[in-house]
């Protein structure tokens, strides 16, 4: 049940009537029931694995909560009669049991995701060696779907669990409010991820119907239908045809341009719609997207894009992983035998290394997610390496304030940012370099402006909407500087909101990417 | 204090760390500062921050970091 769906609307018609009027007392299991309704509606099998996660989650976290409040208890009891060494190894011997609990359930979890995600992966790659040195002998692929959304609650999950380790959350004793959690449909199956102590709270309030926040919350979905199927998903045809017919030189050009803006309004459509269905039943799910493309280095960009995913590898991988124990040994070796310089800077090497194999890994298995993920990390470093450069560059200049300088920044990280994505838009490493590589050896740029472009599934009115519908996009980007858009078009007299909500709906039902024998595409994201 | 206001000022001497108390919100220290100043101070104040002190609580200022310094040396 896609969000574009005839379905999705008729599900969504009937969660809100009954969710609004059935008591308060009501709405959270009905929310459960709705997940699950929601989730099935992919396929029965994808519902187990869900509910494996949950059960297991919830009873480690139990265990833990168990555990640490046991130890609080001891420890007050015997407060006199124990000294700091007692209480220190005491302490010690507690955190092992919880550790226990917490890397059991994360090892299964991520097993779990493993199997299903990336077996067939490692099959792949054990298959090619076994060739390569001419052996038989090889290994069936298995046939399993992949659940929807499990990357995102499995990451959620997981957060919930070190949050409660590190004592930072509550462990949830309420098995269905846990389960809500994970399973909440509108941000299961392409996130944000969200942490336990910012979505729990407002999941499970009771929630009255209030007209403003309920328009709200269709006014945010309205916008995220705009971006998805007037931009995104007439995109799609453009560069389904360059990236499919193996187009060269400048096609690929203006493939990765339109894949990036493609990219943009599929992802950050997709989490309109759902933050807009959340708020429309009360409920704030935080925000994913902070104008990433107005970055104006890559280090911003990652700041601001994909939010929720981004903080959770930083909290629960790259700072559990830089400040670790065998990683200050790690540093203070690599002091002593590179040099102070070199070795302060290991930690953050080799951190930042991982996360960014982890981030590749996570979009997919596929060696081109794994190698975008590497390119990141090297630009990062090399940008973090060249600092001091700039900063002389920016006194010797003074060219920081100037707004042309800060356009350039950020058309610069914008480009950057298109060749990056060239990895998601090819299936293999080879077609990828590739393609790149021709951008500067087909030698036909002339097919941007010759009229070759209306030949790649986008007709001269498809690229004035596209005009158009970017235009929109940056002009509420632009606004949005200075505060919430939806708050200031409410504020405005009745003809005029009329006329740009309805205005908008029309864009939608008109200019929307459907047609005869047209089926939505689905949501990028949906596939990790 | 001071060990510390040489620290954060070295690595950023454009900041007046003394009374910044935003360094997380407003984005002035990110994550890769953060390591190196964690790395920092456990030389020099022999503590170890874990990654559960990593709250913008505790790094908003040279304040509330130096407070984290003293709870942890307190706790060792």
């Amino acid at each position: 049940m896609f969000f574009t769906s005839y379905e999705f609307f008729g599900f969504l018609t009937v969660l809100f009537l009954v969710y609004y009027l059935l008591p308060k007392r009501c709405q959270q299991p009905l929310l459960l029931a709705a997940s699950y309704v929601f989730y099935a509606a992919a396929g029965l099998s994808g519902l187990l694995y869900i509910l494996a996660t949950t059960v297991t989650v919830y009873f480690a976290g139990l265990r833990i909560g168990d555990n640490l409040k046991r130890q609080s208890a001891y420890l007050k009891a015997r407060k006199a009669e124990l000294d700091k060494e007692q209480k220190r190894a005491y302490k010690e011997s507690q955190m092992h049991v919880r550790r226990r609990w917490l890397v059991g359930c994360l090892l299964l979890n991520l097993a779990i995701l493993a199997v299903v995600k990336y077996a067939n992966f490692f099959i792949a790659n054990v298959n090619s060696i076994l060739s390569a040195f001419g052996g038989g002998g090889e290994l069936s692929f298995l046939s399993l779907a992949l659940p929807l959304g499990i990357s995102f609650y499995t990451f959620q999950s997981i957060g919930y669990l070190i949050d409660v380790y590190r004592g930072t959350a509550p462990a949830e004793k309420n098995l269905m409010r846990f389960a809500l959690f994970v399973s909440f449909f509108p941000q299961l199956i392409q996130g944000p991820i969200s942490r336990y102590g910012d979505l729990s709270e407002t999941l499970c309030q009771p929630h009255a119907f209030t007209s403003r926040q309920f328009c709200f919350g269709l006014q945010r979905m309205l916008w995220g239908y705009f971006k998805k199927l007037v931009v995104a998903d007439r995109v799609l045809a453009a560069v389904s045809t360059i990236t499919g017919d193996q187009m060269t030189g400048g096609y690929v050009l203006a493939g990765m341009v339109l894949y990036t803006l493609e990219l943009y309004a599929d992802f950050t459509g997709g989490i309109d719609i759902a933050i807009g269905v959340a708020e429309a039943l009360g409920i704030t799910v935080q925000e994913n997207f902070h104008r990433p493309y107005f970055s104006k280095s890559l280090k911003e960009y990652w700041r601001r894009w994909h939010i929720s995913m981004c903080s959770w590898f930083r909290d629960y991988l790259f700072y559990p992983l830089s400040t670790s124990k065998p990683m200050q040994r790690f540093t203070r070796f690599a002091r002593k035998r590179f040099g102070e310089k070199v070795g302060r800077r290991m930690p953050v090497y080799i951190a930042t290394f991982v996360v960014w194999f982890a981030t590749g890994v996570w979009h997919g298995a596929n060696w081109n997610f794994i190698v975008w993920g590497l390119c990141n990390f090297a630009v990062l470093m090399i940008s973090e390496e060249l600092e001091p450069l700039y900063s002389r560059f920016h006194q010797r200049f003074a060219v920081g304030g100037q707004s042309w300088y800060k356009f350039f920044r950020v058309g610069r990280t914008f480009l950057l940012i298109c060749v990056l994505n060239l990895f998601d838009c090819y299936p293999t490493l080879s077609g990828t370099f590739g393609a790149f590589a021709s951008i500067f050896t087909a030698g036909n740029w002339s097919v941007l402006w010759d009229g070759s472009l209306l030949s790649i599934g986008l007709s001269a009115l498809d690229y004035g909407i596209l005009a158009i519908g970017t235009a929109v996009m940056l002009g509420v980007s632009l606004v949005q500087r200075s505060g919430g858009v939806r708050e200031k078009i409410a504020a405005k007299p009745y003809p005029v909101r009329f006329v740009l909500w309805y205005g908008l709906f029309l864009a939608v039902l008109l200019a929307g990417a459907y047609g005869v024998g047209y089926d939505a595409s689905q949501f990028i994201y949906n596939q990790f | 204090m001071e060990e510390l206001l040489n620290i954060l000022n070295e690595m950023h001497p454009d900041v007046d760390f003394a009374t910044e108390e935003h360094l997380i919100d407003n984005m002035i220290l990110d994550s890769l500062d953060i390591v190196s100043l964690i790395a920092e101070i456990s030389d020099v104040f022999d503590v170890t921050i874990t990654a559960r002190d990593i709250v913008p609580a505790n790094f908003n200022s040279a304040k509330a970091l130096y407070a984290l310094i003293e709870k942890l040396d307190n706790e060792a």
